[in-house]
C-alpha cells in the first residue's frame, strides 16, 4: 500500500534570494532517486508539502513547471516555524517533498481559451508555473492570447524579476508589470495597485477568456469588483486558496471551507464555487 | 447468519484460549470510568460496562501514533529521511464493543480509506481487527443510537453479535472473521458449525430468533430521545452556516474538546515530530477544531478566529458537510458520550433539532 505520508527524500540543490528583502528564498530540490521524480508528475496549480525532519511540513505551491525537468521548485517566504529553518539551510542538506497535491487550474477547460493572469506579491507561484507551461514551445499553440498583470510594493519585491523582463519581449504574452511605488527614474512600467491595472490592462470578458486570480487578500477584494465590472462571469474567474493544513489528502479536517477540503478539493476554484461555500479561508 | 448459544461459564476460558491466535482488546475499568485497552494475560474484558468514557476509537486511531522515525546525525546512514515505524498488525480482537461503536468505525473509514488516498496506519489497524460486539439491553437516557442509523442491538459493523441471555450469550455470527475468533475460542469448527465436543455450547433453538427480536425491542423502547436531520439535508449550507442562532447554542461552550475527544466519529488529526537528542519520530496526534491553533495561519490571520465558529465548525461538519459528501446520514452514532461529558451541557440533539426543524429568515 502506497503511503501518502511518506514524503520523497530530496536533496537541496540550489538557492536563491528571491526579493531585496530577503523575506522570500526560492528552492531547487533533486529527488535523491530519479523514480520519484517520474512518480511526482504534477501540474500547474498544484502544491506539495515541504517536510523537514524535526521541524514539520509546510504546503507550498509549486513554482516549476511541469515542463522543466530534473528538479522542483519552491519559492518560500520566510513565516512561521518551518519556513524559518529553511531558509537556514545550505544547499546538499537533505529533507522530504510530498506530493504533488491538490488539484490544478483546469487546463482541459482553458485550451483554446485567452488567459488572464492576476497575481500579487509573492502568491505568484504557480502562476509563474502556468506561465512557463503555457510558453512553452509545445504547448503555446493551445491556448489563445495570454495577459499577465503582476504587481509588488517595490521593483526588488517582484519575483522571477529575469523572467519577468524576458517575457517583456516576446509578443505572444502581454505583460502588465507594475509596483505600488518606486523612486526609480528608469522604471519603464506602470506604477499603481493590481486593481487599477487590470481595469486598464484586462481584455474585454467574453466566454472564451478566462481569468486565474492569485494574490494577497485584500488585492482579491478589491479586484473582484473590477472583473465584475468587465463583466467576467463567475465561473470564469478562477481562484487559488491557502488555508492551514496538516496532511494535505483531505483527511486531518482542518482546511475545509464547508464540505470542500482545500488542500484536496481545492486548492484551485472557481468563482462561482466559491459563492456557495462559506468564505472561513 | 447463524447463531448460538455460549453458556457463560464457558466464557472466560474460550476468551483466554482466543489467545493463542490472537491479541485481545476490552473495556476494563481503570479507577472511576471504563476503557477500551490491550488485555494482559488472564485480563478478562468487563461484560458488565455501560459506556467507555473515551470511544473505542482509538484501537485503528490511537490518540498518537507514531508513523516514521528519523535520524539528524549527518554520519548515520539516511540521515534526514523517513523511516518506517515497526507495526504489529497480527490478528487482535476487540470484545464488548458496543453496536454504535463499531459502527463509527465505518464512518471513520469513509474518510480513512478513499479512492484518492489510503491511511495505511488505520487501513492495516482496522482490517486486523475481529469486532466481537456486545448488545446493549439497558441504552442510558443519553444513548439516541436508534435515529443515528445504527442501535444497541444494531449488527451491521460486528463480526460477531453478543447477546446476553440468561446464563448464556446468543451469538450471531455475522462473517467468517467472527467465526474464526469464535473458532480460536473453542465454541466452533472452522466453518462456524457447532462443536458437539464442547459442553455448553449449542446450536440455538428455533425460537431463539423471536427472542433476540423481543430484547431488540425491549433495548430500543428505553430509547426515548430521537434526532431528524431529513430537512438538514433539503437546507443549503450557506443557509444553515448563516443561521441566527449560532451564538446562542455556542454562549456556554467553553471550546474545551471534550465532546471531539470522547466521539467515536470525530477524526481530525495533527501532525507532529518529536526530536530527542539527533533522534525523532513523526507522529498523527488526535487534535481538535475547538482549538484556535486547529486553523490558524502562519500570518496570524484565522478563518475561525472567534469560539463560536469554531462550535458551528463542528455541528455544521458532523450534521451538514457530512450528509452532503457521503450522503450516509449524518457523522454521529448516537453514543451520548458528548451529551453526558459537555461540562456546559450543550447537547447535540437539541441542535440537530433545531438545525432540522428551525425556521428563520
Amino acid at each position: 500500500m502506497h503511503n501518502p505520508y511518506k514524503p520523497y527524500p530530496v536533496r537541496i540543490d540550489d538557492i536563491q534570494i528571491a526579493t531585496e528583502d530577503k523575506s522570500l528564498r526560492t528552492f531547487k530540490f533533486v529527488f535523491l532517486d530519479s523514480e520519484d521524480e517520474k512518480i511526482f508528475a504534477y501540474k500547474s496549480g498544484q502544491f506539495a508539502e515541504l517536510s523537514i525532519p524535526g521541524q514539520g511540513e509546510i504546503p507550498i505551491g509549486i513554482a516549476s513547471s511541469p515542463t522543466e525537468k530534473g528538479f522542483v521548485m519552491f519559492t518560500v517566504f520566510r513565516t512561521g516555524k518551518v519556513t524559518s529553518y529553511l531558509h537556514e539551510m545550505k544547499a546538499g542538506d537533505i529533507m522530504g517533498i510530498r506530493g504533488p497535491l491538490g488539484n490544478w487550474y483546469p487546463w482541459d477547460k482553458l485550451e483554446g481559451k485567452n488567459i488572464l493572469i492576476i497575481g500579487g506579491g509573492f502568491a505568484f507561484t504557480t502562476l509563474r508555473s502556468s506561465i512557463k507551461m503555457m510558453l512553452a514551445p509545445e504547448n503555446r499553440n493551445k491556448f489563445g492570447k495570454i495577459d499577465v498583470v503582476y504587481g509588488a510594493r517595490t521593483p526588488g519585491m517582484l519575483l522571477y524579476k529575469e523572467e519577468l523582463m524576458e517575457w517583456e519581449k516576446r509578443d505572444d504574452i502581454n505583460m502588465h508589470i507594475t509596483v505600488d511605488s518606486t523612486n526609480d527614474p528608469n522604471w519603464k512600467y506602470h506604477t499603481g495597485f493590481v486593481p487599477t491595472i487590470t481595469e486598464k490592462a484586462a481584455p474585454p470578458a467574453d466566454k472564451d477568456t478566462y481569468a486565474i486570480i492569485c494574490g494577497p487578500p485584500i488585492m482579491i477584494k478589491f479586484t473582484q469588483p473590477v472583473l465584475d465590472k468587465l463583466g467576467y462571469q463567475h465561473d470564469h474567474i478562477i481562484m487559488s486558496l491557502e488555508n492551514r493544513m496538516k496532511c494535505g489528502i483531505g483527511m486531518c479536517g482542518r482546511c475545509n471551507i464547508g464540505k470542500e477540503l482545500v488542500c484536496k478539493d481545492g486548492p484551485v476554484f472557481t468563482l462561482e464555487q466559491l459563492n456557495k461555500t462559506p468564505r472561513e479561508y | 447468519m447463524k447463531i448460538i448459544k455460549i453458556d457463560k461459564k464457558l466464557w472466560s476460558d474460550g476468551v483466554e484460549k482466543s489467545r493463542a491466535a490472537y491479541r485481545l482488546i476490552g473495556p476494563v475499568k481503570d479507577k472511576e470510568f471504563h476503557q477500551f485497552r490491550e488485555l494482559a494475560k488472564g485480563e478478562q474484558p468487563d461484560m458488565n460496562y455501560k459506556n467507555s468514557r473515551l470511544s473505542p476509537k482509538s484501537i485503528a486511531f490511537p490518540q498518537s501514533e507514531t508513523m516514521f522515525l528519523y535520524d539528524l546525525d549527518e554520519k548515520a546512514e539516511a540521515h534526514h529521511i523517513m523511516q518506517d515505524a515497526p507495526k504489529d498488525y497480527s490478528p487482535r480482537a476487540v470484545i464488548g464493543i458496543r453496536p454504535y461503536d463499531a459502527k463509527a468505525f465505518k464512518i471513520l473509514d469513509l474518510n480513512f480509506n478513499n479512492s484518492d488516498y489510503q491511511d495505511p496506519y488505520w487501513i492495516n489497524s482496522y482490517n486486523c481487527t475481529t469486532f466481537i460486539g456486545l448488545a446493549n439491553s439497558s441504552p442510558d437516557k443519553f444513548d439516541f443510537s436508534t435515529s443515528c442509523g445504527t442501535g444497541p442491538f444494531d449488527d451491521s459493523a460486528v463480526d460477531v453479535l453478543l447477546v446476553d441471555y440468561n446464563d448464556s450469550y446468543l451469538a450471531k455470527i455475522m462473517t467468517d472473521k467472527g467465526s474464526a475468533w469464535l473458532n480460536a475460542a473453542g465454541f466452533t469448527t472452522k466453518n462456524g458449525e457447532i462443536d458437539g465436543t464442547v459442553k455448553g455450547v449449542g446450536e440455538a433453538e428455533e425460537d431463539i430468533y423471536e427472542i433476540i427480536e423481543k430484547l431488540k425491542a425491549d433495548a430500543e423502547a428505553k430509547i426515548t430521545s430521537k434526532v431528524a436531520f431529513d430537512k438538514i439535508k433539503e437546507k443549503s449550507i450557506l443557509d444553515i452556516f448563516n443561521a441566527p442562532f449560532w451564538e446562542d447554542i455556542a454562549f456556554a461552550c467553553l471550546n474545551c474538546g471534550t465532546c471531539t475527544y470522547s466521539c467515536p466519529t470525530c477524526w481530525c488529526f495533527d501532525i507532529q515530530d518529536e526530536t530527542k537528542g539527533k533522534k525523532g519520530i513523526r507522529q498523527k496526534n488526535w487534535d481538535s477544531c475547538m482549538t484556535s491553533l486547529f486553523t490558524v495561519h502562519a500570518t496570524g490571520h484565522n478563518p475561525r478566529h472567534n469560539d463560536w465558529e469554531r462550535t458551528r465548525q463542528r455541528f455544521m461538519h458532523k450534521l451538514k458537510y457530512f450528509q452532503d459528501k457521503y450522503n450516509q446520514g449524518i457523522m454521529c452514532v448516537g453514543c451520548g458520550r458528548c451529551v453526558e461529558q459537555c461540562p456546559a451541557n450543550i447537547d447535540i440533539r437539541n441542535i440537530c433539532n433545531q438545525m432540522n426543524n428551525g425556521e428563520w429568515e
